[in-house]
Formats: C-alpha cells, sequence, structure tokens
C-alpha cells in the first residue's frame, strides 16, 4: 500500500484502525489481510459486491466475531478480545444489515436501550423506584426521545417498534446507536429497502450526524449514497481489500470495475 | 384495558382475597396457600423466562434450596424459622450464580437442558443425605412454627396472609423492577441479546442477576413453605414441580404479572376442582400446552405491548 | 500385608477383572440402547433445531408395544424365541415410527415458523400429554414381561460368562446403527436429510422437499427408538411409563457428548456414556448412578459444547 496511490495508510492518529485482519469460518476466508483506517470526522464507505466479507468486518470491529489474525485499534487502544458491550462503551455504535431491532418494544423503549451504559441503577434501586433512580430513568428518556426526534421518530415514541415502517425501523435503528453518543458510528446498509425519498433523507441524516462531530464508517450498495455521501471508500472483493481512495479514483480503477462487472444489482 | 380500571380491578381482586377465609372451610384456605406458594414461585421464574426469556426448567432447585437451608437451620441451630429468609434467599441465589456462572452463554435449549440436570441432581444429592445433614429421602422434620411478634403461626388462615402478603409484596417490588432500567435491559435480552450487547449493555451480567435473583426468590419461598409444612423431603421438589412453574408462566402469558397469577389459580386450583379426574390432570396439561402453542402462544394474559405507564407518562412529559 | 489380602492376591485379581469387564460389556448394552434413541433426539435437532422431548416417551411407548405384542400374540410360542423376537422388534418399529409420524404433525408442523419457545413448550406437552396417556391404559405401577419368553444362556466368550440378552444387544444395536450410517452416508434419500440439516433453505432451492425429509427423520428415528425400549423390556424385564424421561436425558446427554446434529457422534457418544455410568456406579456409587449421566452433561457443555465430534461454528450475527 503506497501513499502514491491515495490511500491513508493505517496510523495511530485515525480514530479506529484495522492491521491486516483475518477472519476464515472452517474453510472459508471472509475476510483475508485487510487493513484500513478511519480518519477523525470522516465519512468512510466500504462497498464490494455481496459476500464480499463487509459485514464480517463490521462484527469484527464490534467483537461480534474475533480476527484469527490481525489487530483492530480505536482511539489507540486494541479491540481484540473485547467483549462487544465493552467496544460499544469505548464509543462504538452500530447497526445491523437485517434489522435488529426489540420488535415487542416500544420505540422509546428501543431508544432507551442506547442510553443503558451511561445509566445507573440495579435491582434495588429498581424494585424501589428510589428518587435517584427517578431522575435517571427521566433524564434518559429526555436524551433518547432528542435522538429519536433527530431522526424523525419524534411522534411515534410509543408505537410499538415492528409496526414500523421499514425505513423508520432503520431510522430507529440509526436513534438507538446514536443514544449510546458514539465517536464513531458503523451503519451496515443503512439503505437497504429504502425508496428514493426515504434514502436521499438519509443522506441529509447522515450529513447532520457529520455535523455533530461523529464519524461514520458505512456499507452501501446505493452508489448515489455512496459517491454523495463519502470521502473515501474502502473496496472488498472475496474478502480482500482491492481498492481504496476517494469516489472518483475508486470510480476509475480497474480492478473495481472489473470487480463490479457482471453484478447488475449495484449502480 | 385503561390504567385506571385495571387498579380497581386489581383492588377488588386483593379485597375478595384478604375477605376469602372468612367464607371457606380450612381445606380450602390450604389449597389458596398451595396457588399462593406456586404464585410466589412462577413470579420468580417469570423474570428468569418471562422477563429475559431465559429457559429455567430447574426451579425446583433452588426452591428446595432454600426451604433445605431453612430446615437445617431451624433443626440443627434452632433460629427462628422466619429468621433464615434471607439467608435461604442468599443460599438459593448464590448456588444459582455458581451453577449459572458456566452456562449461561449456551444457547436457549441448551439451558433447559442444563437446568433439568441441575434440578435432577439436587434432587439426587437430597436423596443421598448429602454431607449427611439433609436427611436422605425422609427429608427434615420438626421444624418450627413461625412466630410473628409473639402470635405463632399455625392455622391454615395464618398462613395464608402470610403467604398472600409476600406475593401481594413480590407484586409491588416486581412492577417496580419492571418498568425500571433493569427490568428493561431483561426485555432486550429476550427480544434479542445480540442487539442488545450491541447497544452496550453486558448481556451476560443480566442472565446471571436475574438468574440469581429469581433464585433468591424462590429460595425465599421454599423457607415459607418448610414453615408450613414443618416437615420437608426430596419428593415435593421433584422435576414436575418445575414443568409445573414452567407451565404457569407460558400458560399465564411471560412477562404478565396478571397472567402468571391467574395461571397458578387454574393450574394449581382447578385439579382441587375436580378431584375425581385427578388421575387425568396432567395429561390434560399436556394436551393444554400443545393446543396452546398453536391457538394462542402468547399466553392467557399476555403483557401490554408497553411496559409501565410511567414511562408513557415521563415521555408524554418530555415530548413534543 | 497377609491381613489385607483375605484371598490369594492372584484369584483377587482375576475377579476384578471379571468384574470390570462384566460392567464394561453391561456398560455397552446400556450404551447401545442410549445411542439408539440419541439417534432419533440429534436427527431431529439437525433438521429441525428442535429437542423433541417427546422422543423419551416413544420409547416407553416401544417398551410397552412390546409387551403387549409379545403377551397377546405369543409370537415366540409360535415362532420360536429368534424369529419371534425378530417379527416382534420390527412390528414395535412399525408402530412407534407411526406415532412418531403422528407426533409431527400434530405438535410441530403447526409451529413450524414460531419462535423456538413455542415449539419446545409444545414438544414439552406432547411428552406429558403420551406419559400420561400411557399411566391412563396401563396404570402407574411397573410392568414386568413374562420371564419364560428368554432362554436364560449365558455365552461363553473368551472365557467370559456374558448373558445372552446383553450380548444380542450390543449385536442388534452396532447393526442398527451402521445399517443407518450407510443409509445416511450412501443413499440419495440420506443426501437429502444431511443437505437440510445443513441449510433447510438452500436444501429446498436444489429441488429437496424438505418436508418429506423432516417426516422420514420423525419416522426412522422413533423406529430406532421404539426397538431400544423393547430392548429395555427384554433387558430388565422392568418397565414404567415415566421411564422415557430418565432414557431420554439420557440419551439426549449422549446426543450431545457426540456433538448434537452429528450422527456417528451420537453413537460414539451413547456408548461412552454408557459405560461411564456403569463403571461410575460400580466403582463410584451406586446411588448416584442417575447423577453421573447429568455431570458428564453439565461438563462436556462447559468444556465443549460442541461435543466431541461436533465442529465449531460461529452463529450468524
Ligand atoms: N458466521 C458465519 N459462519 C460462516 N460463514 C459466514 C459467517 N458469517 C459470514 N460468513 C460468510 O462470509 C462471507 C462474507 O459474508 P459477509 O461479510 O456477510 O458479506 P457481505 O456483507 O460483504 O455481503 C460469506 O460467504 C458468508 O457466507
Ligand atoms: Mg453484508
Amino acid at each position: 500500500m503506497s501513499a502514491a496511490d491515495g490511500a491513508i495508510a493505517p496510523t495511530e492518529s485515525a480514530l479506529l484502525t484495522l492491521r491486516e485482519v483475518t477472519k476464515s469460518f472452517g474453510g472459508l476466508t471472509a475476510v483475508n489481510g485487510v487493513s484500513f483506517a478511519v480518519g477523525e470526522g470522516a465519512v468512510v464507505g466500504l462497498i464490494g459486491p455481496n459476500g464480499a466479507g463487509k459485514t464480517t468486518v463490521f462484527n469484527l470491529i464490534t467483537g461480534n466475531y474475533q480476527p484469527n489474525h490481525g489487530d483492530i485499534h480505536f482511539t489507540g487502544q486494541r479491540l481484540n478480545g473485547l467483549r462487544t458491550h465493552r467496544i460499544i462503551m469505548l464509543g462504538i455504535a452500530r447497526t445491523f444489515q437485517n434489522i435488529r431491532l426489540f420488535q415487542q418494544l416500544t420505540v422509546l423503549e428501543n431508544a432507551l436501550a442506547g442510553c443503558h451504559y451511561r445509566m445507573s441503577g440495579g435491582i434495588l434501586a429498581g424494585m424501589l423506584w428510589l428518587p435517584t433512580q427517578r431522575r435517571v430513568e427521566k433524564a434518559a428518556v429526555e436524551r433518547a426521545v432528542q435522538e429519536l426526534e433527530f431522526v424523525g421518530l419524534g411522534q411515534q415514541t410509543l408505537t410499538v417498534a415492528k409496526n414500523l415502517s421499514y425505513g423508520d425501523q432503520r431510522r430507529l435503528e440509526i436513534a438507538r446507536a446514536l443514544a449510546t453518543q458514539p465517536r464513531l458510528l458503523i451503519l451496515d446498509e443503512p439503505a437497504g429497502g429504502m425508496n428514493e425519498q426515504e434514502t436521499e433523507a438519509l443522506i441529509g441524516l447522515i450529513e447532520q450526524i457529520r455535523a455533530r462531530g461523529i464519524t461514520i464508517l458505512l456499507i452501501e450498495h446505493d452508489m448515489r449514497l455512496v459517491m454523495r455521501a463519502c470521502e473515501k471508500l474502502v473496496v472488498l472483493e472475496h474478502g480482500g481489500k482491492i481498492a481504496e481512495g476517494s469516489p472518483e479514483q475508486v470510480r476509475s480503477d480497474p480492478r473495481v470495475i472489473e470487480a463490479y462487472l457482471g453484478t447488475e444489482d449495484e449502480v | 384495558m385503561k390504567p385506571r380500571l385495571d387498579w380497581i380491578g386489581a383492588g377488588l381482586f386483593a379485597a375478595l382475597l384478604a375477605v376469602a377465609p372468612l367464607f371457606l372451610n380450612a381445606y380450602q384456605v390450604d389449597v389458596l396457600n398451595s396457588i399462593g406458594l406456586y404464585a410466589l414461585l412462577a413470579l420468580g421464574l417469570n423474570l428468569i423466562l418471562g422477563e429475559a426469556g431465559l429457559f429455567n426448567m430447574g426451579h425446583a432447585a433452588f426452591y428446595a434450596m432454600g426451604a433445605y437451608t431453612a430446615a437445617i437451620l431451624n433443626t440443627r441451630y434452632q433460629i427462628p424459622i422466619l429468621w433464615t429468609l434471607p439467608l435461604s434467599g442468599l443460599v438459593a441465589g448464590a448456588f444459582a450464580l455458581a451453577v449459572a456462572r458456566p452456562v449461561v452463554h449456551l444457547r436457549g435449549d441448551y439451558l433447559l437442558i442444563v437446568t433439568i440436570g441441575v434440578g435432577e441432581i439436587v434432587r439426587i444429592a437430597l436423596v443421598n443425605d448429602v454431607f449427611g445433614i439433609t436427611g436422605g429421602a425422609n427429608g427434615i422434620f420438626g421444624i418450627n412454627r413461625p412466630r410473628v411478634f409473639g402470635y405463632i403461626i399455625r392455622r391454615p388462615e395464618d398462613f395464608f396472609y402470610l403467604i398472600w402478603g409476600c406475593v401481594a409484596l413480590t407484586i409491588f417490588l416486581f412492577l417496580r423492577l419492571k418498568r425500571s432500567r433493569f427490568g428493561r435491559a431483561l426485555n432486550y435480552l429476550r427480544e434479542d441479546a445480540t442487539a442488545a450487547e450491541g447497544s452496550g449493555i453486558n448481556t451476560d451480567y443480566y442472565k446471571l442477576a436475574v438468574f440469581g435473583l429469581g433464585a433468591a426468590w424462590a429460595g425465599m419461598a421454599g423457607t415459607l413453605f418448610a414453615a408450613k409444612m414443618t416437615i420437608i423431603s426430596p419428593e415435593s421438589f421433584s422435576f414436575w414441580e418445575s414443568v409445573v412453574l414452567f407451565m404457569i408462566v407460558i400458560l399465564g402469558g411471560a412477562g404478565s404479572i396478571p397472567g402468571v397469577l391467574l395461571a397458578a389459580f387454574l393450574v394449581v386450583g382447578l385439579p382441587e376442582l375436580f378431584r375425581e379426574f385427578a388421575g387425568a390432570r396432567m395429561l390434560v396439561f399436556g394436551l393444554v400446552m400443545m393446543v396452546m402453542m398453536v391457538v394462542r402462544p402468547q399466553g392467557l394474559w399476555p403483557a401490554r405491548g408497553h411496559q409501565g405507564f410511567s414511562l408513557a407518562a415521563l415521555a408524554r412529559a418530555v415530548g413534543p | 500385608m497377609s491381613q489385607f489380602f483375605p484371598f490369594p492376591a492372584t484369584l483377587n485379581l482375576a475377579n476384578l477383572v471379571e468384574e470390570f469387564f462384566q460392567q464394561l460389556t453391561n456398560g455397552l448394552a446400556v450404551g447401545g440402547i442410549y445411542a439408539l434413541i440419541a439417534l432419533g433426539y440429534t436427527m431431529v435437532y439437525g433438521v429441525l433445531k428442535l429437542i423433541n422431548f417427546a422422543h423419551g416417551d416413544l420409547f416407553t411407548y416401544g417398551a410397552y408395544l412390546g409387551l403387549t405384542l409379545l403377551t397377546s400374540l405369543a409370537l415366540t410360542d409360535r415362532l420360536g424365541f429368534a424369529l419371534g423376537v425378530l417379527v416382534l422388534a420390527l412390528m414395535v418399529m412399525g408402530l412407534v415410527a407411526v406415532l412418531g409420524a403422528i407426533l409431527e404433525r400434530a405438535a410441530y408442523r403447526p409451529l413450524r415458523q414460531s419462535p423456538r419457545l413455542s415449539a419446545v413448550v409444545s414438544a414439552l406437552g406432547a411428552s406429558i400429554f403420551l406419559q400420561n396417556t400411557l399411566m391412563l391404559i396401563y396404570g402407574a405401577r411397573f410392568q414386568v414381561y413374562p420371564e419364560n419368553i428368554l432362554p436364560a444362556t449365558t455365552l461363553n466368550i473368551f472365557g467370559l460368562y456374558l448373558p445372552l440378552m446383553r450380548v444380542l444387544i450390543v449385536l442388534a444395536s452396532v447393526l442398527m446403527m451402521v445399517a443407518l450410517y450407510l443409509f445416511i452416508q450412501k443413499t440419495k434419500i440420506g443426501t437429502a436429510i444431511r443437505a437440510a440439516a445443513i441449510d433447510q433453505d438452500a436444501a429446498r432451492l436444489m429441488g429437496i422437499d424438505v418436508n418429506r425429509v423432516i417426516m422420514l427423520v420423525f419416522l426412522v428415528g422413533p423406529a430406532l427408538g421404539g426397538v431400544a425400549g423393547l430392548m429395555v423390556g427384554l433387558y430388565y424385564g422392568q418397565i414404567n411409563f415415566t421411564m422415557g424421561w430418565v432414557y431420554g436425558m439420557k440419551a439426549f446427554t449422549a446426543a450431545i457428548l457426540g456433538g448434537i446434529g452429528n450422527i456417528p457422534g451420537a453413537m460414539v457418544g451413547g456408548l461412552l456414556l454408557g459405560v461411564i455410568e456403569a463403571l461410575g456406579a460400580a466403582y463410584i456409587s451406586i446411588a448416584w448412578k442417575d447423577a453421573i449421566a447429568f455431570c458428564v452433561l453439565i461438563l462436556i457443555l462447559i468444556v465443549r459444547p460442541t461435543g466431541l465430534l461436533g465442529e465449531r461454528v460461529a452463529d450468524k450475527v
């Protein structure tokens, strides 16, 4: 990886750094020696054909899987071996490709999940419903409602999550992630299943999130979104990184063009 | 149903129950006492199974732990039976933590099998007079009657108020717990543990905590049981007790306190009404479980879609 | 020294060895029975990811049906011992297989799309229902297989005197396991079962009729479980309507020990558990016999939840 092709080499100063990360499932190597970095304040896209290993990279970052080789650093701290909730508490929040909301719970309760680790109160405080607990709950509800309003769900706090439209469910996942007050937000196909208008609104939302100083790493197939929202792209194919750089550089890269030929669900 | 109607209904039910012993004979009151004990146990199991969605079919083991702790402390060290209450809870809770610690991360149905196994090991240990203190298959007898402010609790009516007082207190505490940070964490766990962990929630901690809490409650119910019976033996804590408790929670509606109460009345009370068909009792249960899962899997009195009026009120207060 | 050895040391050693081999072969016979039951658990779990709690009770039905057919048809009197037992075994297998298929239709198929808990509860309900049906028909007391039908022969194998029935059970169970293994590995239907166990949706896309595979699994598993019930009746002579629970739990332990969903694993796990239990009961404590299997279960789940022959798989996120 030379600096000449515009790629940002993994550095200690970056917010998130992956170095030579490999993950295999049985005989299948889903991620193969991938390195890249995400700088503070950036919006970075992780793209590639289906099955390229993008979601697996996300799962490695948030500790859902452990890498076989290589390491992952966030703000200088090594993430390998940490449990997922510890990683979230360090300041990474995520959404899932196949929406994972708490389906039977209300929109508000879903968002409150993100507030959880910053709240206090255990069994006793809960059972006795102490005044301190009441204050903590009120503050958390306020935070959660703020985030719901931020993503445009302020009117539906008491709707049960499963009754939301597809696009709203994706937005609720983002609100829940934002409620953890992350420094880095990673979004797995946030526009998946959205119509054109919703996608447009999503691009606006990503802008707003970035304006709050939150760094974003996203996986997306919708090239219009990727080209407009991201300032840097990392391209995976068959588990390996084949290109990295600005959207323009990536678009004209012959290997990327080759990788995308024959797959018509993109562009 | 509106929240206010709920409270009126609950108040009427409580009042009816409170005066019931005046109109019932000793036997009938004793049936109500059994229902109360099962309700107490099932409310604890409901936290584990209903709120957190962890399959536990060894609840009787924790019940036994509490009952034996109380009986041993009382008969060997003359500690008044009701004083053993916290210790019984502690022992049962600690035991649950110890057995759950290595297996709690396992897939749901593995946990089910392990809890069945633990229940059986405990029962076999009791039968084999483990450490020479459990009295083997005969159990322990000669447990003292409980004494409250110098008054000896002896008649079924006395126990009725003791047991149902505990049920009422439990409901009071668990309703609050349910809508607090802790209670919500349990629901996140049940709905999607991966998403919960991915929202920064230490799911293993909550799995253990709820196991410990539910078991501690079973342990304390065990004390009441020991006090009521004055004699306990391993057969009171068989696998079928765990199955009946499991059934009460599922039948009533996982996570629903009124559902659990209703199911306790049905599962424990109905067979007493139809004693001539006692042999067919379990057969009917089995059939009901199968049919329920097809026609009404959410239970007879399911939990409401959203939890707790106070949260809603809070949301409205700060909302747009 | 001599007071420690009231008998000549050599004789004592011979006794110990004899005793050990008696326990070992007994363990193999019981283990063979566990393995036959475990196959039913593991096949159903492989395809449906469901613990078929009622499987242990189908095993009990095998024992009871065997008893009823044996006494009412007097098969061994008419056909002689060998042929009589063989015909009996086939009839039991057929009948219990039909029961298994009915169970699948009634208790599990309606819940195919439901959450996991629903199917588990239904399985449990089916188990309780089946068990208590037997209790109402036959009564709660132990039922006894007629003693006079079995030739009380012992076989001399390398100087070891073994009961005929024990040897037959070991041979028959190993034979059936090998047959099943070949059926699963070598036939087209067997391949379909394996495919459905790996990925139902993919199997469906490849043109496999998954419903038929499931039905087949619910025929084969119960058939083997039913014949295991018959074996228990013939081996121990006593049966009870609740015995399916204990045997079922142990067989399930065997399935996990070998690696759930893994057919050779169920065989290995069953035989191993039978031997561990027999030796444990003989040399540790008979009173804790039934706890041994559960301890093995918990230990294996802590140390190696995928079992001896199972592979590690990462749950998809
Ligand atoms: N838990 C898992 N077990 C086995 N294979 C997996 C697992 N997770 C992902 N894979 C495989 O890894 C490859 C990459 O998957 P994924 O990261 O989801 O791709 P993408 O998100 O780029 O579409 C695929 O072939 C997929 O089947
Ligand atoms: Mg993906």
